[in-house]
Order: C-alpha cells, then structure tokens, then sequence
C-alpha cells in the first residue's frame, strides 16, 4: 500500500508557479527517487511534502492521514523526516546534541538507544561525540544529517541531494548506507542530481522537467532509456 | 587605593544590571533576529510593578520582585504576539520601527497610569552593609545583592541552554529555523519563551537598578535599555557570555570614566570604548563572526 501520496500539487513562490501537478507515490519498502536537472522543482517537492511549503492545490497524503495544513514541526512526530539539502546541521551545536535534536518529539528513554543505533550505523560519528558539527568535514556532516534524521525513528526518509558537493569515494560511502537503510526496512524517498547513482540503488524513478513529471517507471527501465541517458546521464 | 575599590566595585554592581538587562537583548536577537528596543521599557514596567506591591499591597520585597517578575512575563509574551510575530516575514525594518512604537507605548502607559512625577523607590534590602578599610570602603547589601543575582542568573541560563532538551532546542532555533522545525520543534513557542525568560530578567534588572538608583519615572528604562544594547554588542549581540562581560566592562568603564575623567563624558567615554572595540572586531568581543552560507 502506498504509504506517501502526491496527487497534482500545485506550488508557488510568490507569482512563480514552480510546480506544475505533480503526482506520485510511495510504496511501503521502496526507494523512490526524483531525478532531474536543477530548478525542475526536486527540492520544492521535497519540502512541500515536509510541510516546509504550502501547495496551492493538491493533496498530499501519508499513512492515510491528509498531510495539508499540519505544520512542519508536527510532521515529524507522524513518522516523516526529511534530511534537508545542505545538510543544515546545526554548526555550533555538538554531534551528540544535533541527534537530541534529531530526536526532539521522543520521550526522553528513547533517546539513548536510539542514539547507540546511529553511532552503530555511523561510528565515525561516535568518534566525533563531543566535536561541535561545523568542525566535521562535508561527508561526516552529511551522516550528522542522516543520522539527525532517523534519531526520529522515521517511517519514510526523505534526503535531498545527499550527494551534493562530495567527492566520489564518500558518495559511493553514503549510497552504501541508503541501500542498507532500506535494507533494515526504512522506506526512503530520495532526491538526487547524481541520476545514475539514485537509479542504480532505487525500486523506482520519476524523472522532472520543469515542475512537472516528464516519465516515470522502474529504476532499471530510466537507467537504461535513452531519452534520460541524453538528458541526465551524459549519453 | 580605597577610592578605587569603592568606584570598582559600583562600576561592577552597575556592569550587572547593566549585564542581565543585556540578556534580554542578546537572547531574543539571538533567536528571533530583531532588537527588541522596548526591553528597556519592561525594566521600567518591572520597577512600576514591584513599587506598587510594595508601597500599595504592603507585600514582602520578595513577593514583590516575584509579581514583578510575572506581570512582565506576561508582558512580554504578549508583547511578542501581538506586535512582533505578525511580522515575522517582513522587512527587519519594520520590526525595529514596530519595537520603537511599542516602547513609546510602553512609557505613555506609564505616563498615564503613575503620571510624570518621579516615584522615590523603597529600599528594598536593607540589610546592612559590609565596612572595609576601618569602614573607608562601604559595600551595601544592595550591590552585593545585584553582583550575587547576576552570578545566579549567569549560572542558571548557562545549564538551560547546554543541558536541558528545551535550552538546547533555543539554540538548535537561533542557528536554523528551517532545521530546528524539521526537528519537530516549534519555533513560535521557542520564541515565545525567549521573550518570557528575557522579560522575567528585566523585571528583576528594575528592582536592582531602582534599589541602586532609587528615582523611579516613565523613561527610567531607557538609557539603561540603551547601555544595555550598547554591552550586548559590545559583548557579541547573540552571545550569552558576551553579554555578560559587555555588560561587567561597561559598567565599570561608566563608573571610573566619570570618577577619574569627567561626570559629563562618563556616556559618551562608553561609546567611544564601544566604537574602538568595533573597529577592530566588529562582531564583539565574544561574538561569531557572521558567515554567509552559499
């Protein structure tokens, strides 16, 4: 069943109408990913649903509940956290206290474990415990960020561009991890500029124009069009 | 030697009032981004209030300090509501002329309710004093009190914002408001409770700087509100600590600057102090320096 649905949202910002009716879905287990240039709206997608913008029209729904209206800070205690672009963590505060913060909706004894969980998924983290976030480097800050998220013990993850501006061992790095975390049995919806990177981990693909939804299908059956090859993959 | 001590001490006693008042100014900057300029008139309300309950009620100093505490609480909670929150999107300019309204709003109130005629304000803590020096140096129960309340109230903020889940969410807040909602924090309640904490301590700064400069009048807030501002910057507006030392420095540059230089350019000798510190730091003496993210 289909934990996340988007039915023709429409977005604004200001007199730009930068999403167009997009639709989507995403199933209980899946990865599912949003591929596109930059300015298609991945981001805007991403942060509509997470509550962060309001859709002029359009639905969203999640776990069966309809997702217009509740705020971005209730968003995550219903089991939705988005790991936003940039990373944003919060720079002078410590790695320890960026997860509190991570996991600020949850009673106080469940805090701990979860903690242990993150540092057992990221042990680089554990070594920086006590660091304050804005002296980790850009890979370090990106599992700070991964790792703030599911602090929240998520139904659906949502990460954007969590490749943004690392170099190709870390991204491989951070890919293997999304793959686990799925494995493990989060349900990840995941918006990359790195196309041939998401589709080769996703269940399934849309791909954006310009605030639109310009194909969809299978992870596999994108990678191998020719049309996205051109467009995204570089031939 | 002795007379030095003496002007030290009272410059650090008013470097406190001076120091929590700062706090005020230097939190809810630090979270909510704005200067809230009608904080110095929350002082003035405070020492209103504390002065009623105790000349009208017949109510303990304690007492008093406490009802002046939560009336401008209140006050500033709604304060923040009402005038600032609408304009949360706009232009900062906006907000900064909207906080100079109401801080005329706040002293014609005043004006309206206890008139123009100078209140003289009760001791308070009549204690005693402490005798040094063959009973040359004089410490009065007044300015160990306020250096005391200081030192509290520097320890107690400094725990809430390192150790406890809420002090924490007002600093993850101050950093990123975006990130902090993701968290599942509110941040309109974070800053809610920024201007109730920031207002609770002018109150307390009211009856300190009354009980130390007993003439009690509608403007009484406003150049203590300023010099207040001043050590903030001076200090690193954002900054706890910074708001602290600004506020200590500040003092005691006032008090020696008009003993040891000139009683009229004991102000203008703080702003000049003011002006070289920025010159050469220009984020204060404790403040981050500010970087634009790309």
């Amino acid at each position: 069943m289909s934990l996340l649905k988007v039915d023709d949202i429409h977005v604004y910002y200001g007199n730009i109408h930068a999403i167009k009716g997009i639709s989507f879905e995403v199933n209980e287990g899946e990865i599912v990913t949003l591929i596109g240039a930059n300015g298609a709206g991945k981001s805007t997608t991403l942060n509509t649903v997470a509550g962060l913008l309001k859709p002029r029209s359009g639905s969203v729904t999640f776990d069966g509940r309809n997702m217009l209206g509740v705020p971005a800070s209730k968003v995550v205690s219903l089991g939705m956290a988005l790991c936003p672009e940039g990373r944003r963590v919060f720079q002078q505060m410590t790695v320890r206290e960026n997860l509190e913060m991570g996991g600020y909706t949850r009673p106080n004894t469940e805090i701990e474990p979860s903690l242990e969980d993150v540092f057992k998924r990221f042990p680089r983290l554990k070594e920086r415990e006590k660091q304050v976030a804005g002296t980790l480097s850009g890979g370090e800050q990106q599992m700070l960020a991964m790792g703030r998220a599911l602090m929240s013990k998520p139904k659906l993850l949502m990460l954007d561009e969590p490749s943004m501006g690392l170099a190709p061992i870390l991204v491989e790095q951070i890919f293997d991890i999304i793959s686990e975390l799925h494995q493990a049995g989060t349900t990840i919806l995941l918006v990359e500029q790195n196309a041939q990177m998401a589709l080769s981990i996703a269940d399934r693909a849309y791909v954006l124009g310009t605030g639109r939804i310009s194909m969809s299908g299978p992870a596999q059956e994108i990678l191998a069009d020719d049309r996205v090859r051109a467009a995204y993959l570089g031939g | 030697m002795v007379s030095f001590l003496r002007f030290f001490i009272n410059g650090i006693s008013l470097g406190s009032v001076y120091a929590i008042i700062a706090l005020g100014y230097t939190m809810v900057y630090g979270i909510a981004k704005m200067l809230n300029f009608a904080h110095g008139d929350v002082i003035m309300v405070g020492a209103y209030v504390s002065f009623c309950a105790m000349q009208y009620l017949q109510l303990p100093p304690a007492l008093s300090v406490l009802c002046a505490m939560v009336v401008c609480t209140v006050l500033g909670v709604i304060i923040e509501g009402l005038a600032y929150r609408p304009l949360r999107q706009a232009a900062s300019l906006a907000v900064l002329i909207t906080a100079i309204g109401v801080s005329y709003f706040l002293q014609n109130m005043a004006l309206l309710i206890w008139s123009s005629n100078p209140k003289v304000y009760p001791s308070v803590f009549s204690v005693g004093a402490i005798r040094l020096f063959d009973g040359e140096l004089l410490i009065t129960s007044e300015t160990l009190l306020t250096i005391f309340a200081n030192i509290v109230i520097m320890i107690a903020l400094t725990l809430f914002t390192g150790r406890t889940k809420v002090g924490k969410a007002m600093r993850a807040v101050s950093e990123d408001k975006g990130a902090a909602e993701l968290m599942g924090i509110n941040v309109n309640r974070t800053i809610s409770l920024t201007f109730a904490i920031g207002s609770a301590l002018a109150a307390i700064a009211g009856v300190l700087l009354c009980s130390a400069y007993p003439t009690l009048q509608p403007t009484t807030g406003s150049m203590p509100g300023i010099k207040a501002f001043t050590a903030a910057v001076f200090g690193g507006i954002g900054s706890i600590p910074g708001a602290m030392i600004g506020g200590l420095l500040l003092g005691v540059i006032e008090i020696l600057g008009k003993a040891y230089v000139s009683t009229e350019l004991g102000d203008a000798l703080v702003f000049a102090v003011l002006i070289i510190v920025l010159l050469f730091k220009p984020s204060g003496l404790l403040g981050k320096p500010v970087h634009e993210k790309v």
